[in-house]
Formats: C-alpha cells, sequence, structure tokens
C-alpha cells in the first residue's frame, strides 16, 4: 500500500494549483458576489485541458485517470466552489455518460468538443417530484418516426444555461412487473441547446455557489433525433445511477477542496489575529480545532483518492463513491462552520472567504445523492 | 525549423531568499521553479512552432534532479529533453555554463537558440550572449517580440525607454525577458506524456570541442565574495520639460543627493 502520489500527480498539482491561484482565486468573490457565470476561465480551463482530463485522447481528452481529475475539481474548488462544480458537471455528469455509453458516432459528434472544452455539459434527472426518488419522473419521450418528442421539465441544473450538450431523462415506456405494479421505463438523450422546443425556465437563486448557473430546463414538444438515444431504450435509470457514482467522486473533491481552503484561511488569520495581547492560534482551544479540522481534512482526502483510484480500476465503485462523498461532504461543512467561528465576527463579514466556503459547502450534502441517500448506499452494500 | 531553448531550474526567490552561513544560496531550503525568463523563452519557441512548425529541443545544465524542468516544458510542448549532468560540471560560473550548453549545442541542428535574458538566482545575464560567442552566431539579447521572415528573425529589444528592431540571418541566438510573453499552462495529459518520454542524459564526454580547463569549477574565472538578495530598481521618474530646464531640474535632483 502506497500513500505517496505519483511525480505525475504532484506536478499535476501544481498545475492546478498555480491555476487556481492565478485565474480563479482572483474572481471568486466577485463570481460568488454578482452570480455571474465565470465564462472566461471556464475558456481558459478549457485552452488548459481541465475540462476533458478523463477522456481519452482519441475523443480530444487528455487521457488521465479520475485521480487527476479529481485533483483538478479539489484545487479549484480550494479557492472556488463555483468553478469547481462547473468542471465536475461538465466532466463526470456529461462527458462520462458518453463516453460510456455513447456510440461511436456520439462520441464524435458530442464527446470531442466537450472533451476539448470547445462546448459545456450538463445533466438532468432531477424534477420536481423526482429528487432522491428518480423513478417518480414525469418528464416523457415518444418516438414519432425518426425523432423523440419529449415534454417535460428538469430542475436544480448546473450549467443550465451555459451548457451546449445535455444528458436528459425522460420515461419512454412504462411496464408491469410480475407482481403486477407498474414500472416506468426510462431512458437518456442528449439534448443540444437550440432544439426545437428546448427552452429555459428561472434561474434559481441560491446560498452558494452562486456564479454557476442553476437553470429550469423546459421541453416542450421537443424534437430530438432518434440517433441521439444514449444506450439502450429503458436502461436510462442504470445510465443515471452508474453516472451519479462518478459525479460523486467530482463532488467529493469538490466538497474536499472546500475544506482545505478554509482550513488554510484559518491557519493564515489565527497566525495574525491578535485577542488578549497574542494571536490567537496561541490559544489552546484555536489548536485543537485546527488539529481537528486537519485530520478530518486528511481522512477525507483519502477517501476522495481512493475512490478516484477504485473508478480506474474497478468494475463498480458505489460504495468507494458515496463513502468519500458522505464524509468529505460532512467534513466540508464541518469545517467550514468551524472556521467561520475561528474567524469570529470577521468569520461573518462577505469579505473573508470563509463566509463564502460556508455557504457553498453546504450544497455538497444535497446534491448528487443527499448523504442520506450516500448512507442508503453504503448500508445496502452492508447488509446485501 | 529547429530551436533550442535553454533553461534552468532555480529556486522560487518569491517566497524570499535562504542563505548557507558562507554566503551560498540554500539551496535545498526553497523551492524549485523554471527560471521565469527562460519559460518565456520556452513559450515563444513554442508559439513559433505553432505558427510555423518547429521542432523545440530544451536543454537544461545542472543536477540530476533538473530533470524537472524538462518534463514541464516538454508537458507545455517541447519535443524532446536534454539534461546535461556530470560532477565535473559543478560549480560552474557563466563562462563555464556557456562553454558547456554550446558544447552540448555542438551536437544539435538548429536555426534559433533561444535562452532568457538571465537567472534569478544569479542575475548576470551572461550566459545567452557567450553561447552565440562560443558558437560564432549572431545574438540578440533582450527580446521583447520575435518574428520570422524567411530565413532571418526580425527581433524587438527591448531598452528602458524605447526598443530597437533588429533583423539576424538565422542561425543566431535570442535571449527572451519575462515580459515577452504570458506562458502557456501544462496541459495534464502533456504532463503524463513528458514522463512517458525518454530525456536525453549528456555527460562531459558528449560535450563537443570543449576543453577540460573551462569547465565547473576549475574552468570558472569568477570568484563570488559575497551574495544578496537582489535589490529592486525604482520605477523612475519622468517629466517633460524642455532642454534647458531639464539640466536645471537634473543639476538639482544630484545636488541634493549631494551627488555633485
Amino acid at each position: 500500500m502506497d500513500f505517496m502520489l505519483t511525480k505525475q500527480h504532484e506536478m499535476a498539482r501544481t498545475l492546478f494549483k498555480e491555476f487556481a491561484e492565478k485565474e480563479v482565486k482572483p474572481l471568486a468573490q466577485e463570481v460568488d458576489e454578482t452570480e455571474v457565470f465565470p465564462r472566461g476561465t471556464v475558456e481558459k480551463m478549457a485552452k488548459a485541458g481541465f475540462l476533458g482530463i478523463p477522456v481519452p485522447k482519441e475523443y480530444g481528452g487528455q487521457g488521465c485517470d479520475p485521480l487527476t481529475y479529481a485533483m483538478c475539481v479539489e484545487e479549484l474548488s480550494k479557492v472556488c466552489g463555483t468553478t469547481g462544480v462547473i468542471v465536475s458537471a461538465h466532466t463526470s455528469l456529461c462527458c462520462d455518460p458518453i463516453m460510456t455509453y455513447g456510440t461511436e458516432e456520439q462520441k464524435q459528434k458530442y464527446l470531442v468538443p466537450l472533451a476539448k472544452g470547445e462546448k459545456l455539459g450538463a445533466f438532468g434527472l432531477t424534477e420536481p417530484g423526482a429528487g432522491t426518488d428518480a423513478q417518480g419522473q414525469q418528464t416523457k419521450a415518444v418516438l414519432d418516426g425518426d425523432e423523440w418528442v419529449l415534454n417535460g421539465s428538469k430542475i436544480f441544473i448546473t450549467n443550465g444555461k451555459e451548457a451546449d450538450i445535455y444528458v436528459i431523462f425522460a420515461v419512454t415506456d412504462v411496464v408491469t412487473d410480475a407482481k403486477g405494479r407498474s414500472k416506468k421505463m426510462i431512458s437518456a438523450f442528449i439534448v443540444e441547446k437550440g432544439m426545437p422546443g428546448f427552452t429555459f425556465g428561472t434561474k434559481e437563486k441560491k446560498m452558494g455557489i452562486r456564479g454557476s448557473s442553476t437553470y429550469e430546463l423546459i421541453f416542450t414538444d421537443c424534437r430530438v433525433p432518434k440517433e441521439n438515444l444514449l444506450g439502450q431504450a429503458g436502461k436510462g435509470f442504470g445510465i443515471a445511477m452508474h453516472t451519479l457514482d462518478g459525479g460523486r467522486i467530482g463532488i467529493a473533491a469538490q466538497a474536499l477542496g472546500l475544506a482545505e481552503g478554509a482550513l488554510d484561511r484559518t491557519i493564515e488569520y489565527v497566525k495574525e489575529r491578535k485577542q488578549f495581547g497574542r494571536a490567537i492560534g496561541a490559544f489552546q482551544n484555536t489548536q485543537f480545532q485546527l488539529a481537528d479540522m486537519a485530520t478530518k481534512v486528511q481522512a477525507a482526502q483519502l477517501l476522495v483518492y481512493k475512490a478516484a483510484m477504485a473508478k480506474a480500476t474497478q468494475k463498480v465503485y458505489s460504495v468507494e463513491a458515496a463513502q468519500a462523498k458522505l464524509y468529505a461532504a460532512e467534513v466540508a461543512m464541518e469545517v467550514t462552520t468551524k472556521a467561520v467561528q475561528l474567524h469570529g465576527g470577521y468569520g461573518y463579514i462577505r469579505e473573508y472567504d470563509v463566509e463564502r466556503m460556508m455557504r457553498d459547502a453546504k450544497i455538497t450534502e444535497i446534491y448528487e445523492g443527499t448523504s442520506e441517500v450516500q448512507r442508503m448506499v453504503i448500508s445496502s452494500a452492508l447488509l446485501k | 525549423m529547429k530551436i533550442v531553448v535553454c533553461v534552468k531550474q532555480v529556486p522560487d526567490t518569491k517566497g524570499g531568499v535562504k542563505f548557507n552561513p558562507d554566503g551560498t544560496l540554500d539551496r535545498g531550503a526553497m523551492l524549485t521553479i523554471m527560471n521565469p525568463d527562460d519559460k518565456a523563452g520556452l513559450e515563444a519557441a513554442l508559439r513559433l512552432k505553432d505558427q510555423y512548425g518547429a521542432e523545440v529541443t530544451v536543454v537544461t545544465m545542472g543536477l540530476p534532479k533538473a530533470e524537472e524542468v524538462l518534463r514541464e516544458a516538454m508537458a507545455m510542448g517541447a519535443d524532446k529533453g536534454i539534461l546535461v549532468t556530470d560532477r565535473v560540471l559543478g560549480g560552474a560560473d557563466t563562462w563555464a555554463t556557456s562553454q558547456t550548453l554550446a558544447g552540448a549545442i555542438r551536437n544539435l541542428e538548429y536555426d534559433l537558440i533561444i535562452t532568457g535574458r538571465q537567472a534569478i538566482d544569479g542575475d548576470t545575464a551572461q550566459v545567452g550572449p557567450q553561447i552565440s560567442e562560443h558558437l560564432g552566431i549572431p545574438v540578440i539579447s533582450y527580446a521583447q517580440k520575435i518574428q520570422i521572415e524567411g530565413d532571418s528573425v526580425i527581433v524587438e529589444r527591448q531598452y528602458d525607454d524605447r526598443y530597437h528592431v533588429l533583423k539576424a540571418k538565422m542561425p543566431c541566438l535570442i535571449t527572451a525577458l519575462a515580459e515577452l510573453n504570458e506562458p502557456r499552462y501544462m496541459t495534464p495529459g502533456g504532463i503524463f506524456d513528458a514522463y512517458n518520454a525518454e530525456i536525453t542524459v549528456w555527460g562531459r564526454a558528449n560535450l563537443v570541442d570543449v576543453e577540460d580547463s573551462n569547465l565547473g569549477l576549475k574552468g570558472s574565472p569568477t570568484q563570488i565574495a559575497k551574495a544578496s538578495d537582489k535589490v529592486r530598481k525604482g520605477a523612475g521618474e519622468k517629466v517633460n520639460l524642455d532642454p534647458t530646464e531639464s539640466v536645471e531640474y537634473i543639476i538639482d535632483k544630484l545636488k541634493v543627493k549631494h551627488v555633485i
């Protein structure tokens, strides 16, 4: 067992860190404050190859392993949670399912521009009545000649209005199982921005990750070419669940980055902030809090990296991904909250990064499967 | 076109400079980076490669650890890396370094050699021009813009308050300023490719037409009396006055500073 990163991974981290410090950090506060999607940063990331890290080179990607990708999301999120999730949603939720389930034609047409960063990707599964209960889908798709006709809506979609290519799930059939219960058959589709009948609803006003473009997607008799069915008809639920296993590693990396960023800021702050004639870092309460925060961050990092490595080497990695996301998200919430507390009144002021990081951290316990869902995944594997 | 870029691994002086008690740099206590002027030179070479098509070979002299800057250069897009390393080359000053690099470059075909203006750990700005002397080719230093026209290069050479436009036939050597460009980032895939690629390692035996007496500490005429952190130059002061007023203004300034 080797806990040392390879020289390649170390150099990749240096790259991601340098990019994050230089290109992302200076904008993080403004992006949060103005809720403006950081389009310029996305273009720079595309140029640097950050939008196709785990995609094979023959499809325009960088051909790196999931660990390198997770480290990228981690380093970006250390300085800006919004930028971290833009990369995660694009890569894990759009590139990955097309890479895994797409036909050669679909890969050439959609994966190549996505991996090169010429196009941005998104994923639409959640609906008003179908969050954790993904089977509660209402969006329908009916085959009409050479086209699927989609009707319904998706909510809380990351990269919503800024994306060009979407992986969308819809009910294509209802069957009756052996016990006489009806079961929705879900299928996945690749939908392009601008396809007739595809429009955007309201933009969500969020607590955190405020620069990410979170929109409602509306499909009204939206006609999608037959060949844009992703994978087999009726197999969409499996595609969604497999995609979310990978997505959870991205979100776990985002959570980890937020926790690390908050810890870094706090260490700097407690060395400078003086109360009762000495730096607050000299007080044992501060020292013990920092020790606990750092230990949990370290544990979270090991779980996230283990899950990323499992994705590279194992066919099934649902439990590793769920454990990484569950733990990293809860550590992110705990560490950012403690970071605010150690900053005292200043931690509550928007000028200080930890305030934003605490708001950004909360969503990591909710999206791409709540912490409760992760516990369901983990425990069901234990009790199988 | 074939371009050779000389790069140096230097201590990162951003976090402050640390000295040993004897006045030499405590390199072990400082992180290392690719020298910024060299990185700009590499970026210039990579842009010429993008624009005109070129093979870019990166050469460095240093400890085996200096291989890292070659990998970094290759992760940015350089085609080949050559590490010149040998115990007998240790302790080299600018003279011995330029002799070594010239001896290595004599093995290579090149149209253009690009070096950084100077390294942040020595600040001499001598190695590039010395290499050109050893190889008997023209040098244009302090390049802030580089263009290719047929078999010539056209370079803007920076001065404090102006620039010169110079044209030279290739092969020639250019020394680049960090201000020349904004170097590109490595790509993640490029990093993994760079670690899979072979780095050519050369020692003393591979150097062509170089006397032993010009190598390493023994071949270095420079004696370091004292080393100190760099004192930054002020931004200067610009005034717009007619010649007579200017003379008076300068004389006043010199008097205030007790120079005259």
